[in-house]
């Protein structure tokens, strides 16, 4: 296997990097050559949050001299069950100091570049050209769409990692030769269909079980050795801890790496995803139905009107947390429409609105004639109305 | 044969992560999975009852839409199928 960094000449190790790698130095498949070549090496980790945390850690430890990290978001008390980069005491702070911080004291020779955006269509092609590597520990489908297109356009390896519940994913995507995630899945589901993980919740351990298997495809890929899991999906299935792996053809009507790719330049991903962007007129209004904030649903309340409230949760969160409402976890709705009354509005809600939109479109479809969701839902609630009910 | 149900779609089947069906072929174990359980099958498949462009089913390791006769394609009692969800989780 080739190496993905072309280095000429490779930087010398001090005194100190001998000492502090000679575990690596002691292995032939690294050896000093190898070692040159990860202080040589430049990465991009995209997230710094659940994937993102072990990846960065565990290549800040190997020795990668240039780890860039991409991130917007601050810290929060429900990060710390898995994002083990970050600390009880850097609640509210950027994550990205947060990181940065914890990798320069496991290694302070390590030169962390923070890149504090989103990244885009607009900034992603030339925050890219500066590394060798990306690893894409992001969290939604554009974000997911958008990082493999700037790999492939730029010739970039992408170290792909997925999590949801107790399951992962992991394969190396946009080599010369490979399939990209394109390949794989040609189109996003619609959304709204796949749960994140902050609806669906995640295992605590298992972003850091493909974290680390991520940060181990981009050890190999620097190194040139063994074999990378290019043309492999490896499924790790943490509940019954079976791991399979499926194999991953190149794609030749790729849109973007096949052989007449129709896509030359970074798209609204976005849009492709079928995200309706907000603008004033639809701000009120989503897919048909009208969204209420928390303040509206305070004021309807503490004004003793009787709202017919739903709360589509599952029985263990409404244990964490609840602000009303009659409780009928999503699922269970189509065969409990009986319990809701058609010739009253309905006023649907969940954790984050995200599930509560769902049902409520469920209900118009079924002849309910004025259907409302709780735009932000509980979270929302806990932020701007009582903060003593309990955010998860 | 064997289909694998990942996560997201097991809340159609009763959370099972495995289900055994008897068929001649892939669109004949994707039938049989769905024939009674209407919600999992508008997932799996258009209202033409066409495989949905983002559901990605692999017999044993293959993907099926390279296989010559992808989802006429004759299987096995012993063969396996799985369907690869679109999972973008990282956070």
């Amino acid at each position: 296997m080739p190496t993905a960094v072309e280095s000429a000449p490779l930087p010398e190790l001090t005194t100190d990097e001998l000492s502090r790698y000679s575990r690596h130095l002691i292995l032939p498949e690294v050896g000093m050559e190898g070692q040159q070549r990860l202080k040589a090496a430049k990465v991009l980790c995209v997230g710094t949050g659940g994937l993102g945390s072990p990846l960065a850690f565990y290549l800040a430890a190997a020795g990668i001299g240039t780890l860039g990290l991409v991130d917007f978001d601050v810290v929060d008390a429900s990060n710390l069950q898995r994002q083990i980069i970050h600390s009880t005491k850097d609640i509210g702070r950027k994550k990205l100091d947060s990181a940065a911080e914890k990798l320069n004291a496991l290694n302070p020779a390590l030169n962390v570049v923070k890149h504090e955006l989103m990244l885009s269509s607009e900034n992603a092609l030339g925050i890219l050209k500066d590394y060798d590597i990306v690893a894409d520990g992001t969290d939604n489908f554009p974000t997911r769409y958008l990082v493999n297109d700037a790999c492939v356009l730029t010739g970039k390896p992408n170290v792909y990692g997925s999590i949801f519940r107790f399951e992962g994913q992991c394969s190396v995507f946009a080599t010369k030769d490979g399939p990209c995630y394109r390949c794989l899945y040609p189109e996003p589901p619609p959304p709204g269909l796949v749960p994140s993980c902050a609806e669906g919740g995640v295992l605590g351990i298992l972003p850091g079980l493909v974290g680390v298997m991520q940060a181990t495809e981009v050890i190999k890929l620097i190194l040139g050795k063994g074999e990378s899991l290019i043309g492999r999906l490896l499924l790790i299935d943490a509940l019954n801890m079976r791991f399979r792996e499926l194999k991953l053809r190149k794609n030749p009507a790729c849109p973007v790496c096949g052989e007449n790719p129709t896509i030359h330049e970074l798209i609204d991903y976005q849009q492709f995803c079928g995200i309706v962007p907000e603008t004033k007129e639809n701000a009120n209004m989503k897919n048909g139905i009208p969204q209420i904030t928390v303040q509206e649903l305070k004021r309807r309340i503490d004004s003793g009107e009787d709202v017919q409230l739903i709360d589509v949760r599952e029985p263990y969160e409404f244990q964490i947390a609840q602000i009303g409402g009659k409780l009928i976890p999503q699922n269970d709705v189509p065969n409990r429409l009986a319990e809701i009354d058609p010739s009253r509005e309905v006023v649907v809600h969940c954790r984050s609105g995200a599930r509560s939109q769902k049902i409520a479109e469920f209900l118009k479809q079924q002849g309910y004639p004025r259907v409302a969701n709780v735009a932000g839902g509980i979270l929302a609630w806990s932020e701007h109305i009582d903060p003593k009910v309990q955010k998860y | 044969m064997l289909i694998f149900i990942p996560t997201p779609l097991r809340p159609f089947v009763d959370g099972q992560d495995r289900i055994e069906v008897n068929a001649p072929s892939v669109s004949g174990a994707l039938e049989a999975l769905t024939l009674e359980r209407p919600e999992l099958r508008k997932h799996l498949f258009t209202p033409e009852g066409r495989v949905r462009a983002f559901v990605n089913l692999y017999l044993n390791d293959e993907d099926v839409r390279y296989l010559p006769q992808q989802e006429a394609t004759a299987v096995t009692a012993t063969d396996t199928l799985s369907i690869i969800p679109s999972i973008a989780g990282g956070s």
